[in-house]
């Protein structure tokens, strides 16, 4: 079996805080079905770090290496800067259909980008099945499915497919291990493969800013808030509190 | 003139509050079109005729079982047949992936968590835990535009829509996973917190007890939410965590109670229409959001509040 754990790098080259739970994630399915219950060599698996982001990415990836993943692909790009959740989605998907993945695992929402549509459109583009904001998941190697909780607003789902997968966990799923000095040092043997946009076979023309199917008119400040009433309690807060919520409708 | 179409929510039987914001947004931009992907269609019309919807699609099916991926294909079907100006969904967790699903398989651009949409299609979005605002507006094929819930005032009209019954046929695709089973939140007798007219929120200034926001949350029927420092301690479920990672609301009153208004905090309720925050320390970032703030400690300030609104009611 083999996943990949995609992380769209943020602007810090912080290894993205929800993605630390995917990493996490792909490495406890490997550890439930390896013999040696470790990741790694020997355990009959690989987990590929996918990431796209500018070079300094790579401190990142090597702190997800040292998490014990086993090497990483990083699509490094200065015609992808701007991309869009479509663009992105588009480099990502050709660069997972050139991998002989079973599973990807993307986190739910990158700190840096509040379009938590991307593993939606993976899936889409890939035309494999879409098992996403998993709280728990349960792999059947011997059936090659997968089966995960759905947690969201409105409840929770089981859902199930057969290889291959795109999922997506949430915030929580696990608490991701800090890495070890054994898995730091193994970290700096690891290949970290950078591949351009062309490598991808993706055109310029479909990514980076000037592609997005969406344009921005104007950002403005938003107004500041006019300054509010501050009360400083002297035993009527509450009261005083419920007067302003009446006046405004809002009790 | 524009035909707009939009994603009609619902569950357990019942339309989400949120669509009617849809249908009063596809209104004012043209031909309001309801569609409605249900096993028993009927039972989600008959509860839009107090929306502002000039025809409904509905399609019967299974809806249940493959999730997203069936809901996205069947919209698309319906945008090849019906050619709309632009496709309006409620930014839910599903609402978005459906949107970004259609996106793909129609080749349109879309727009997520906006907070309003003109006639011209310009969408508002509020970004940078709500200290900008953007305009935007989608340039390639048919915008897809999802809208926060609680961003409009839904217009209340009687309509008796004419309903069309729409033939979708499933890709293989859109069948690859399956729904086995599903838990429905149970509610509590509270709002949802995306949908709550109003949301109250403790953070580490309960020192772990709840209960003075509960209480001021239900005189006001309100929903309950909390700061990550709450949810990480494990005083309150994380699913009613508010900010970056976890609900972003945007209600018509939003009350912080000792909660300092962190930037990732301040992600997820800056958009709210009315806020008040009750805080012991003066100098809170929270503060400078703040309508109306009390400076005092919670456990005075909320049980006086709360007495306060169970009297008036009487
Ligand atoms: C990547 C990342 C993501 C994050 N995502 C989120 C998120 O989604 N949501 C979120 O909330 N945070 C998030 N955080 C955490 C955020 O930075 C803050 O740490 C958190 O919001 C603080 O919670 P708080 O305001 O409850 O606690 P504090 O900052 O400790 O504030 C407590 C406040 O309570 C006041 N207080 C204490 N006692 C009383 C009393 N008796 N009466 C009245 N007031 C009192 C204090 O004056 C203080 O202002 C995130 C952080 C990171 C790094």
């Amino acid at each position: 079996m083999a996943a990949g754990v995609l992380d769209r790098a943020n602007v810090d080259a912080v290894l993205n805080d929800l993605d630390e739970y995917a990493v996490e994630e792909g490495l406890r399915i490997v550890e439930a079905n390896s013999p040696t219950k470790e990741a790694g060599e020997g355990s009959g698996h690989s987990i590929t770090l996918i990431s796209m982001g500018p070079e300094r990415a790579t401190e990142a990836i090597r702190k997800a290496l040292s998490m014990g993943a086993d090497d990483a692909i990083l699509i490094s790009d200065m015609a992808l800067a701007g991309s869009d959740a479509l663009a992105t989605s588009l480099v990502l998907a050709e660069v997972i259909k050139k991998g002989n993945y079973d599973l990807v695992l993307c986190g739910t929402e990158s700190t840096d980008a509040r379009m938590s549509v991307v593993p939606a459109m993976i899936a889409q583009r890939l035309a494999w099945a879409q098992l996403t904001f998993a709280g728990k998941v349960k792999v059947d190697l011997a059936a090659s499915s997968v089966e995960i909780e759905r947690v969201t607003e409105f409840g929770n789902q089981v859902m199930s497919a057969k290889f291959p997968a795109v999922l997506s966990v949430i915030e929580k799923i696990n608490e991701p291990r800090y890495p070890s000095f054994k898995g730091i040092m193994a970290a700096k043997k690891k290949t970290i493969t950078t591949i351009s946009l062309a490598d991808t076979g993706v055109a310029a023309s479909s990514v980076g800013s000037s592609a997005a199917w969406s344009a921005v008119k104007d950002a403005l400040p938003r107004p500041a808030r006019g300054a509010g009433v501050k009360f400083t309690d002297d035993g009527h807060g509450g009261e005083k509190l419920v007067e302003f919520l009446v006046e405004k409708r809002l009790a | 003139m524009s035909t707009v179409i939009f994603l009609v929510d619902h569950a357990g039987g019942k339309v989400a509050k949120a669509t009617g914001e849809l249908a009063t947004f596809a209104k004012t931009i043209g031909e309001s079109v309801a569609i409605v992907f249900a096993a028993n269609p009927a039972e989600i019309v008959s509860q839009l005729n107090t929306f502002s919807v000039d025809k409904v699609i509905t399609a019967t099916g299974d809806w249940d079982k493959n999730g997203a991926a069936a809901i996205a294909d069947g919209l698309s079907q319906i945008i090849a047949a019906k050619k709309p100006n632009a496709l309006l969904i409620t930014s839910s967790a599903n609402g978005k992936e459906i949107a970004g699903r259609v996106a793909v398989i129609t080749n349109s651009g879309i727009i997520t968590d906006a907070i309003g949409v003109d006639k011209e299609l310009i969408t508002t979005q509020s970004v940078f835990g709500g200290s900008t605002t953007v305009h935007s507006v989608v340039t390639t094929g048919t915008p897809i535009i999802t809208l926060r819930a609680n961003s409009i005032e839904p217009v209340a009209t009687t309509s008796t829509p004419p309903v069309e019954e729409f033939a979708v046929t499933l890709s293989e695709a859109a069948k690859l996973a399956t729904i086995t089973s599903a838990t429905p939140v149970v509610k509590g007798g509270r709002p949802d917190l995306t949908e709550a007219a109003i949301v109250v929120s403790g953070g580490r200034g309960t020192s772990g007890d709840f209960k003075p926001v509960e209480a001021l949350a239900d005189a006001l029927g309100a929903a309950v939410g909390a700061s990550r420092a709450a949810t990480d301690a494990g005083w309150y479920p994380h699913s009613h965590q508010v900010g970056q990672t976890g609900k972003t609301v945007s209600p018509q009153l939003y009350v912080a109670a000792g909660i300092s208004g962190a930037i990732q905090h301040r992600a997820g309720m800056q958009t709210s229409k009315m806020i008040v925050a009750i805080n012991k320390d003066p100098e809170a970032p929270i503060l400078e959001l703040a309508d109306f703030a009390v400076v005092g400690d919670l456990f005075n300030v909320l049980p006086q509040a709360t007495a306060q609104i169970i009297a008036r009611k009487g």
